[in-house]
């Protein structure tokens, strides 16, 4: 009896964990001296889901990547990160960054160390791993993103597909909870954004769980659970892929999807 | 004896060799003290708070405002009146390390200013604090772009070391200075001490080359071009230098 009601409070336990988002986010607002950047966004991302954000340039994307991992103050609104409440603890990002991965449009690799080096960085230096294990998790990691090959390569002597690649790794090897992706493959040349792209859609399907910002739609309709589309700083649309790309869209997503696919 | 054999026995003679050994440990000692306060000076001008700037703003004023001979002396005879006796030696190199961290911090400040923000942020991404952001990436990048710069200074301290003769540390001048006055062989005796003064000058550009190119190898190809000895000797004698 007792053992009964016990394991159906274990249950509900669970059940409520699955609906507890990973990451949410409510009423942000963020301004850049009088310019107001992030207007009221809210959202949630449950655990093993990945949320595309499009939109144009300048409607605050970067800016609202930036606030999640708490590089950027925010003004009003509260963020909870893993059932903490990480708004205003600004002073203490760096705790929160260690569970949060980045991924930038410029790579922004460190240029003075070869790939392996910039994914063993932080696990040895903030996450405190041992080198040998931190090595072993980066070659691991280089052949997740298919370049088991360019483990002693400095940055400079990769295409920029390997090196988002690196980059990827570089993030993975934290070991985080959440990745952010800004526009990863904007700065690419056509013919490396596939092989990029690919990875990020793997890892996702793996169940990691992502902010992806992007204008690759192809990627979008395969990737995101969800889409977020914004514009001027606001959150114009929230939608599940299939209701997004099945044409049931707000007027003005609408016509950004035309003006991206032309 | 002949001219001749005058300049070679004191070109080879223990004392001028132990006064190009003295100018040398000089001139290293100081540019790495150099290096140390110019690095605080230029994180102090970057920092946060106001008054850590307006403190790095004094020093910077104090020492550049002041000529580096009158440092010198003030360390070796001013100090010991407030209980702090130094030997030559260290008053030498204290007095030159702290001029030298004045100009160097410039040099470092330009050096941090150069990392891009993008990198940065990517360290901060990481999860690192401001420190490690500092320590392992931006330090390490900064210094293979102040390569150059720190090498012409250690030409420019090479030279000002030759100071250090009027608190009667014995450098290379000073050995020159007295072994000529006993017998008025100034040609011969200075000539051999110029010799050692071209010589380390022109070691150090080689030093330098390699360094350079060590640098190169390890990243951020293609910011600094490969030089000759003979492109730096054109770029360092037609360059411009601080006057202390
Ligand atoms: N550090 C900053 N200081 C001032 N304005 C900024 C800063 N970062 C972004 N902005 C402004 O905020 C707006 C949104 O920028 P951003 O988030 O980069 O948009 P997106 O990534 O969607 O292109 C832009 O108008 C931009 O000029
Ligand atoms: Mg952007």
């Amino acid at each position: 009896m007792i053992e009964e009601s016990m394991a159906m409070i274990d249950s509900n336990a669970q059940q409520q964990a699955a609906a507890v988002p990973l990451l949410s986010i409510a009423g942000l607002r963020k301004s850049y001296g009088a310019v107001e950047v992030l207007r009221d966004v809210s959202f949630d991302l449950c655990k093993g889901k990945t949320v595309v954000v499009i939109g144009p340039s300048g409607s605050g994307k970067s800016t609202l990547l930036r606030c999640i991992n708490l590089l950027e103050p925010i003004d009003e609104g509260t963020i909870v990160f893993d059932r903490q409440k990480i708004s205003g603890t600004d002073a203490h990002g760096h705790h929160v960054r260690i569970d949060i991965g980045m991924v930038f449009q410029n790579f922004e690799l460190f240029p003075h160390l070869t790939a392996i080096e910039n994914i063993m960085l932080a696990p040895v230096e903030v996450r405190k791993v041992p080198k040998a294990q931190a090595r072993d998790t980066a070659l691991a990691l280089l052949e997740k993103v298919h370049i088991p090959d360019k483990a002693d390569a400095f940055p400079d002597e990769l295409s920029g597909g390997q090196q988002q690649r690196v980059a990827i790794a570089r993030a993975l090897a934290m070991n985080p909870k959440l990745m952010l992706y800004d526009e990863p493959t904007s700065a690419l040349d056509p013919e490396m954004i596939k092989e990029v792209l690919d990875v990020i859609l793997e890892l996702s399907n793996e169940g990691m769980t992502s902010v992806v910002v992007t204008h690759e739609m192809s990627f979008a309709r395969r990737a995101a659970d969800e889409i977020v589309f914004m514009d001027g700083g606001r959150v114009i649309e929230r939608a599940s892929s299939e209701r997004f790309f099945g044409g049931e869209v707000h007027p003005r997503a609408q016509k950004f999807i035309q003006t991206i696919l032309h | 004896m002949t001219r001749g054999e005058y300049f070679f026995h004191y070109l080879v003679s223990v004392a001028f060799v132990k006064g190009a050994g003295m100018t040398l440990l000089i001139t290293i000692t100081s540019l790495l003290i150099g290096m140390g306060v110019g690095l605080i000076l230029a994180l102090g001008q970057g920092s946060r708070f106001g008054a850590m700037r307006s403190l790095t703003l004094t020093y910077l004023w104090l020492f550049r405002g002041t000529p580096v001979l009158f440092q010198l002396i003030f360390v070796f005879n001013v100090l010991p009146a407030f209980g702090i006796v130094l030997s030559g030696f260290a008053s030498a190199v204290l007095a030159l390390g702290l001029n030298e961290g004045a100009y160097m911090a410039e040099i470092m400040r330009s050096g941090i200013q150069a990392v891009g923000r993008g990198q940065r942020t990517a360290g901060r991404a990481l999860g690192m604090t401001e420190w490690k952001v500092m320590r392992f990436i931006v330090l390490p990048q900064a210094f293979r772009i102040i390569i150059p710069p720190i090498g012409n200074q250690f030409i420019g301290m090479l030279k000002l070391s030759a100071l250090v003769s009027v608190i009667a540390v014995q450098d290379l001048l000073l050995i020159a200075n007295q072994t000529a006055s006993a017998n008025f062989r100034y040609l011969e005796a200075l000539g051999a001490a110029g010799i050692y003064y071209l010589v380390l000058t022109t070691i150090f550009m080689a030093v330098q080359g390699r360094v350079e190119r060590w640098a190169n190898r390890r990243g951020r190809r293609g910011t600094m071009q490969p030089r000759s000895l003979t492109q730096r000797l054109i770029a360092w004698t037609s360059g411009q230098v601080a006057i202390r």
